[in-house]
C-alpha cells in the first residue's frame, strides 16, 4: 500500500479543484470499494479527497414530483426513505438486495454509482487483465467467468478486450427508473442520463464511466413516474444473501384492464459493463398481453445480439437462460400484483 | 495399561456450562495471538511468488531497504538457514525453487505493518518461469499410489467385488466430484515470534501447540524445550490450523534474523488460499452391487485426489464406505495426481465430508433404483459388525438416528416421487444422508493437577496444553476435570494452550475431549490415590494419556443421521434449504450449550459445501482466483433455515471413562448427500458434482 495524502476540502467546489488538479487524485466517500483497492494494490492515489459532507445527505423532493438523492446519502438510508419505498419500490428492493448491512451503512449514492467493475483477475495482480494493464490480455476469456457479461462486452481483439461486469444493484433500478445524474466540474455542475454515465468497454476496458477526470457526482435526480411505483427488482445470486448478481432484473409494469401491456421498463444487472437498458425487451412487452410467452420473448429480444463468454473454467451461457428466467418471474409477479390490484 | 480406578460420575459433565472466557471475547479483551504485547516488536510482510514453478534469478531489496522504517528485507540469499533439510513447504526461504504459487520468497521487517507492506510491493523479483501442472486429471500419467492414509491402508479388498457387481441384480455406477475448499477461520492464520539467548518464543494461532513446537525444534535444531509455543485463545481452525505451516516458519525465521526483537505476522484473507493448507478436490467412482430386496452384494469406492508434488496429505474419502454398511463384497481405493500446487491438509471430517457426498448419495441413487426407501434400504444393510475391523461395535446407533430422524421430520408421510411438488414457485422435495466418524485418541497428552489451598475450599490447578479453537475446550475440560476429582466447577483453575504444561495432542480428529479428558481423568485418580479427599497445599500429581485396554476389542464411531427439505426456484434455479435435522448418537455429551453449537455448524458447513464453497483454481496460473468472501461463498444466515439438532442418550462404557466420543467432525458427514438427495426429489435433476448450484436446474 503507497503512502498518499489526505485531504477535506471545506466544499464540493474545492475538492473537485483538488482531483482536478492532480491526474492521482482521487475522491473517498464510503471507502467500501477504494478502500479495498487500496490494499489490493489496484488502486495507488497520490491524494485521497474526502467529501464526506460535501456533497447532499437529504433525500428532497423535486418541484415535478420527483426526488433528488443527495450524492452523500447512505444506501441505507436510501433504502429505508418512505417516499422512496412507497414511489420506487425497485429502488428499495435494489438497495436491500445490495452488500450487507455494514457496507449499506457506509456506502454513498455516489460512490455506489462509480464502483469499478468486478472481476477476480482484475483484482489480482499477478494476472493479465487489460483494465488493470492495457494490453496485456484478458484472463477471463478462458478463465473462470461466472459473474461475468453476456452483452455489450469486448472479446476481441485480444489487447482490449473485458468482459466485467458492473457490480451495482442500486443502479440496475435507477436506470430502470430514468434517473439522472448531477455532476460537478471545473466548468460548473451538468446533468447526465443515468444510462450515459457508465460505458461499455469499447476499445478502452480502463475507464468504467464517461465521466472527466475531477467530476463529482453531486445528486442523482428520479423523475416523477406512475409506473415506477408498480416496480419490483428481483436479484438471482449464488447465496441467499451478500453475494453480487448473477443476474438481476429491475422492472416496471403497466397492464390495462384487458391484460395489455400499456408501458414497461426493463434493466438487466450482471450481464454487462454497464447497468444494462433493455429497451428492445420494452419495445417487445408494451402492447402484447402480459403472459410468460410475452416475457420470454421479450428477454429473447433483448438477448437477440447477446454473446456469452465460452470459458472452459467456467463461462457465462448459463445466463441467457437465467435473464429469460428472472425477467418472467420478476415480470409475473408485477402483472399479479396489477391484476390484484385491480380488483 | 491403566485404567479408571474410581468410577466417573458425570455431575458437572452434561450440564449446560458457558464458555469461562466467554465475557472477555464477547468484551473484546480475550487476546489473540495477533495481539500478543511484543518487545520492540517488528512487523513482517512477505514477498511472494507470482508463476507456479521456476527459478529465482535475481531480487533486488534495495529500494524496500531504502524505505524509513524497514529493518531487514529477507530473502533466500540471506536468511538464516534452517538447521536441517526441511520439506520444500517449510523450508522458507532456503532455495531459489519456486515451487507454487503464492510461496514466500522474501519477508520485510518493518516497524509498522504498513512500512512493511509498502516495502514489500518495492521488492523486485526476476524469475525464470517454468511449465507447471495444476488439472486435477485422472489420466495424469504422476498418478500414484500413495503408500498409506493417515489411519489405515490405501486400499482394501474383500472378496471379489467386480464378480460380484457382474452378478448382482441390480448394479449402480456413478461418478461424484468434490472441489478444493478452503477453511477460512474468521481469525486468519498469525504468528508472533522472538528469539532470546538462543531460544524460541512464539505465539500462534495453532490447534496445537506441541505440534507446532516439534515442527519448529526440527527446523532449527532446537531441542523441544528451547521452543515454547503459546495459543490462549484461537479464532477457529477446522484443521487449517493442525498442522505447521510455511507462516509460522517464516516469522521464526525472520525473528532469528533480529534477536530479542518479536515478530508478527498475520496473513490477509487472500494469502489464507496459499499456503495453510485446503481440503483437496475428489473424483469419486462408486458402484453398488445388490439384490432385489436391497442387501448389497458388492462396494466399490475408488478415489482420486488432488494432491501437491512437496508434500503428501491423500483425501481419505473412500475410507468412509468400509465401514458405512454391510455388503459381501467390497473394494477402496486412493489415489493421488501430484500438482505444483501448495500441500492440502486436514479439514473438517477429511475423508467423511466427500466421502460421505458419493457414497450417501449413491445410496440413494440406489433406493430409487429398486423402489425402496432410502432409509429402508439403509436398514436393511446395517452391520452385525465392523465390516472393516470385524470386531462389534462399543455402540452403533445409527438405526435409531434414523427412526427418530424420521419420526421428527415426518418422514412416513413422504411421496417418493421426484419434481411432484410445486408450492409458490418452488419444487419441494426430502433426502436423507447418514453419518459417521470414528472415536480416535491421540497418545501423548500430560496433566498435572496442583492443590492450592486445604480442606473443603481447595482449589485444583489442572494443567494441559489443550487447545480452545473455540470449540469449547475450557468449558468442557473444567467439566471434566471437576467430575474427575468429585468438586465443584467453582474449584478448578484450567491452564491450558501453553507447552509449559507439557506435550499435548492436538484440537483435532474430534478426539480433543476424549484425549485430554482422559488424561485428567486419570491425573486426578492418581492425585486422589496419593492425596486422599484432603490434599495439602501444593500437593501435585501428573498423568499422562493412558491407552484404552478396549482399543482392540471394540470398534469404536459415532453415528448420525440428516433430514433435510431443500426448494428448488421453478423459473430461476435458486436453490433453498429451509429445513434441516441431524440426529447424532455420539455418546456421553459433556456441554449441552457447546455442543449443539458443534453440532450447528458441522450441519451448516454442510450446508455450505453443499451449495457455496469452491475454490476456483485456475489452472494457467496455478492459484486460487476467487481468494476473498467475496468469491468464495460460505453460507449467510439468509442460507440457513431452520435448524434441528438432537442427540441420543448412548452409554458407551468403552470409549473412555467420560463416555465421550467426539463431535466436531460429526455434523458436517452426509449433510452435502442430503441436500443433493432432497434436490433430486424436489426436481428430479441429479447433481454429482458439488457445490451444487442454479445452472444445474435451468
Amino acid at each position: 500500500m503507497k503512502p498518499f495524502a489526505y485531504e477535506r476540502p471545506h466544499d464540493a467546489a474545492g475538492a473537485v479543484a483538488t482531483v482536478t488538479a492532480d491526474p492521482d487524485a482521487a475522491f473517498l466517500a464510503g471507502g467500501t470499494n477504494l478502500v479495498d483497492h487500496l490494499k489490493l494494490g489496484l488502486a495507488a492515489p497520490s491524494t485521497l479527497v474526502d467529501v464526506t459532507g460535501l456533497t447532499s445527505t437529504e433525500i428532497t423532493d423535486l418541484p415535478e414530483g420527483g426526488l433528488r438523492i443527495g450524492a452523500g446519502v447512505r444506501n441505507a438510508d436510501f433504502a429505508a426513505d418512505e417516499r422512496v419505498r412507497a414511489r420506487y419500490p425497485a429502488l428499495a428492493h435494489a438497495l436491500l438486495a445490495g452488500a450487507s448491512g455494514q457496507l449499506r451503512n457506509m456506502a454513498t449514492t455516489g460512490g455506489n454509482l462509480l464502483q469499478r467493475t468486478r472481476c477476480v483477475y482484475f483484482q489480482d495482480l499477478t494476472t493479465p487483465c487489460n483494465k488493470r494493464e492495457p494490453g496485456s490480455g484478458c484472463s477471463a476469456l478462458d478463465g473462470w467467468a461466472r459473474h461475468h457479461a453476456v452483452l455489450g462486452a469486448t472479446h476481441e481483439p485480444a489487447d482490449v478486450a473485458c468482459v466485467a461486469t458492473h457490480p451495482s444493484d442500486m443502479a440496475v433500478a435507477l436506470v430502470a427508473l430514468e434517473a439522472q445524474v448531477r455532476v460537478l466540474g471545473r466548468d460548473g455542475e451538468r446533468a447526465i442520463p443515468l444510462t450515459d454515465l457508465h460505458r461499455l468497454p469499447g476499445d478502452d476496458p480502463t475507464r468504467d464511466t464517461t465521466l472527466a477526470h475531477g467530476e463529482l457526482i453531486t445528486a442523482v435526480d428520479l423523475p416523477a413516474s406512475p409506473i415506477a411505483a408498480h416496480s419490483t427488482y428481483r436479484k438471482v445470486r449464488d447465496r441467499a444473501s451478500y453475494a453480487f448478481a448473477l443476474v438481476s432484473v429491475a422492472a416496471a409494469l403497466a397492464v390495462d384492464d384487458g391484460g395489455t401491456i400499456t408501458d414497461a421498463r426493463v434493466a438487466l444487472g450482471g450481464v454487462a459493463h454497464v447497468p444494462w437498458r433493455a429497451t428492445a425487451a420494452e419495445s417487445a412487452l408494451v402492447g402484447a398481453p402480459a403472459t410468460d410467452d410475452t416475457y420470454r420473448a421479450a428477454a429473447r429480444a433483448e438477448l437477440v445480439d447477446a454473446r456469452p463468454v465460452e470459458s472452459p473454467r467456467g463461462g457465462t451461457a448459463f445466463k441467457l437462460p437465467l435473464v429469460t428466467a428472472t425477467l418472467a418471474a420478476a415480470l409475473r409477479g408485477l402483472a399479479e400484483n396489477s391484476a390484484q390490484e385491480a380488483r | 495399561m491403566t485404567t479408571a480406578s474410581r468410577p466417573f460420575v458425570p455431575h458437572a459433565v452434561g450440564t449446560a456450562m458457558p464458555r469461562p472466557e466467554g465475557p472477555q471475547k464477547v468484551r473484546g479483551t480475550a487476546r489473540y495471538t495477533v495481539e500478543t504485547p511484543g518487545s520492540d516488536a517488528l512487523y513482517l510482510f512477505p514477498v511472494q511468488a507470482g508463476v507456479a514453478r521456476g527459478r529465482v534469478t535475481a531480487i533486488d531489496t534495495s529500494a524496500a531497504e531504502a524505505l524509513e522504517g524497514v529493518v531487514a528485507v529477507l530473502t533466500h540469499e540471506n536468511a538464516p538457514r534452517l538447521a536441517r533439510e526441511a520439506d520444500a513447504d517449510h523450508g522458507v526461504l532456503q532455495s531459489s525453487t519456486i515451487h507454487q504459487h503464492g510461496q514466500y520468497l522474501a519477508a520485510v521487517l518493518a516497524t509498522s505493518s504498513e512500512s512493511a507492506r509498502e516495502a514489500a510491493s518495492l521488492v523486485s523479483v526476476e524469475v525464470v518461469e517454468e511449465p507447471h501442472a495444476a488439472v486435477l486429471d485422472e489420466d495424469s500419467p504422476d498418478l500414484y499410489t500413495p503408500e498409506a492414509l493417515v489411519v489405515g491402508v490405501t486400499d482394501d479388498t474383500r472378496g471379489d467385488p467386480e464378480a460380484a457387481l457382474a452378478a448382482s441384480a441390480v448394479t449402480l455406477r456413478r461418478t461424484y466430484r468434490t472441489p478444493m475448499e478452503h477453511h477460512q477461520p474468521l481469525e486468519p492464520h498469525a504468528t508472533v515470534a522472538c528469539w532470546e539467548d538462543g531460544r524460541l518464543v512464539v505465539h500462534d494461532a495453532t490447534q496445537a501447540v506441541s505440534w507446532t513446537r516439534q515442527a519448529l525444534a526440527a527446523a532449527f535444531g532446537l531441542d523441544e524445550s528451547d521452543v515454547d509455543v503459546v495459543a490462549q485463545h484461537v479464532g477457529g481452525g477446522f484443521g487449517s490450523k493442525g498442522g505447521t505451516h510455511p507462516n509460522t516458519m517464516l516469522t521464526a525465521l525472520a525473528a532469528q534474523a533480529v534477536p530479542g526483537r518479536s515478530v508478527r505476522y498475520a496473513l490477509t484473507r487472500q494469502q489464507m488460499f496459499d499456503l495453510v493448507g485446503y481440503r483437496p478436490a475428489t473424483v469419486q467412482h462408486v458402484a453398488l452391487g445388490a439384490d432385489r430386496e436391497g442387501r448389497l452384494t458388492a462396494i466399490t469406492h475408488d478415489v482420486v485426489d488432488q494432491g501437491s508434488k512437496i508434500g503428501e496429505f491423500v483425501e481419505p474419502a473412500a475410507a468412509f464406505s468400509r465401514g458405512m454398511y454391510a455388503a459381501e463384497t467390497r473394494r477402496t481405493t486412493h489415489r493421488v495426481v501430484p500438482l505444483d500446487i501448495g500441500v492440502p491438509t486436514f479439514m473438517r471430517a477429511p475423508g467423511e465430508a466427500p466421502g460421505s457426498f458419493a457414497g450417501e448419495c449413491a445410496m440413494d441413487e440406489l433406493a430409487i433404483e429398486l423402489g425402496i426407501d432410502p432409509i429402508e434400504l439403509r436398514l436393511r444393510n446395517e452391520p452385525e459388525v465392523d465390516p472393516e475391523s470385524g470386531l462389534p461395535y462399543s455402540s452403533r446407533n445409527l438405526v435409531a438416528c434414523l427412526r427418530r430422524g424420521a419420526e421428527r421430520f415426518g418422514w412416513a408421510d413422504r411421496d417418493p416421487a421426484p419434481r411432484a411438488r410445486l408450492v409458490d414457485g418452488w419444487w419441494h422435495g426430502t433426502g436423507v444422508g447418514s453419518a459417521s466418524f470414528p472415536v480416535p485418541r491421540f497418545p501423548g497428552s500430560e496433566a498435572t493437577i496442583r492443590a492450592t489451598g486445604t480442606g473443603d475450599t481447595a482449589g485444583y490447578t489442572v494443567e494441559i496444553a489443550a487447545s480452545d479453537i473455540g470449540q469449547g475446550a475450557r468449558a468442557a475440560l473444567t467439566a471434566i476435570a471437576a467430575d474427575a476429582l468429585d468438586v465443584g466447577v467453582e474449584r478448578i483453575d484450567l491452564r491450558i494452550g501453553d507447552t509449559a504444561f507439557g506435550p499435548a495432542g492436538p484440537a483435532g480428529g474430534s478426539a480433543g475431549t476424549t484425549s485430554w479428558g482422559a488424561t485428567i481423568v486419570e491425573a486426578a485418580d492418581r492425585f486422589r490415590d496419593k492425596y486422599g479427599d484432603h490434599p495439602e497445599d501444593g500437593d501435585e500429581a501428573d498423568a499422562h494419556t493412558p491407552d484404552n485396554p478396549w482399543a482392540g476389542e471394540y470398534s469404536m464411531h459415532a453415528f448420525g443421521a440428516h433430514f433435510v427439505e431443500v426448494a428448488v426456484h421453478a423459473d430461476t434455479g435458486e436453490i433453498r434449504v429451509p429445513r434441516m435435522l441431524g440426529v447424532f448418537a455420539a455418546g456421553r455429551i459433556v456441554n449441552p450449550l457447546t455442543a449443539r453449537s458443534q453440532f450447528l455448524g458441522g450441519m451448516t458447513w454442510g450446508l455450505s459445501a453443499a451449495l457455496h464453497e469452491e475454490s476456483v483454481l485456475d489452472d494457467r496460473f496455478g492459484h486460487v482466483v476467487n481468494r476473498d468472501f467475496a468469491g468464495y461463498h460460505v453460507a449467510t444466515n439468509a442460507d440457513v433455515g431452520t435448524l434441528d439438532v438432537e442427540w441420543l442418550d448412548e452409554d458407551d462404557p468403552y470409549v473412555n471413562p467420560m463416555g465421550t466420543k467426539g463431535i466436531g467432525e460429526i455434523g458436517i458427514v452426509g449433510v452435502a448427500a442430503a441436500i443433493a438427495n432432497a434436490a433430486y426429489h424436489a426436481t428430479g435433476v441429479r447433481v454429482r458434482s458439488l457445490p451444487i448450484t442454479l445452472d444445474a436446474f435451468l
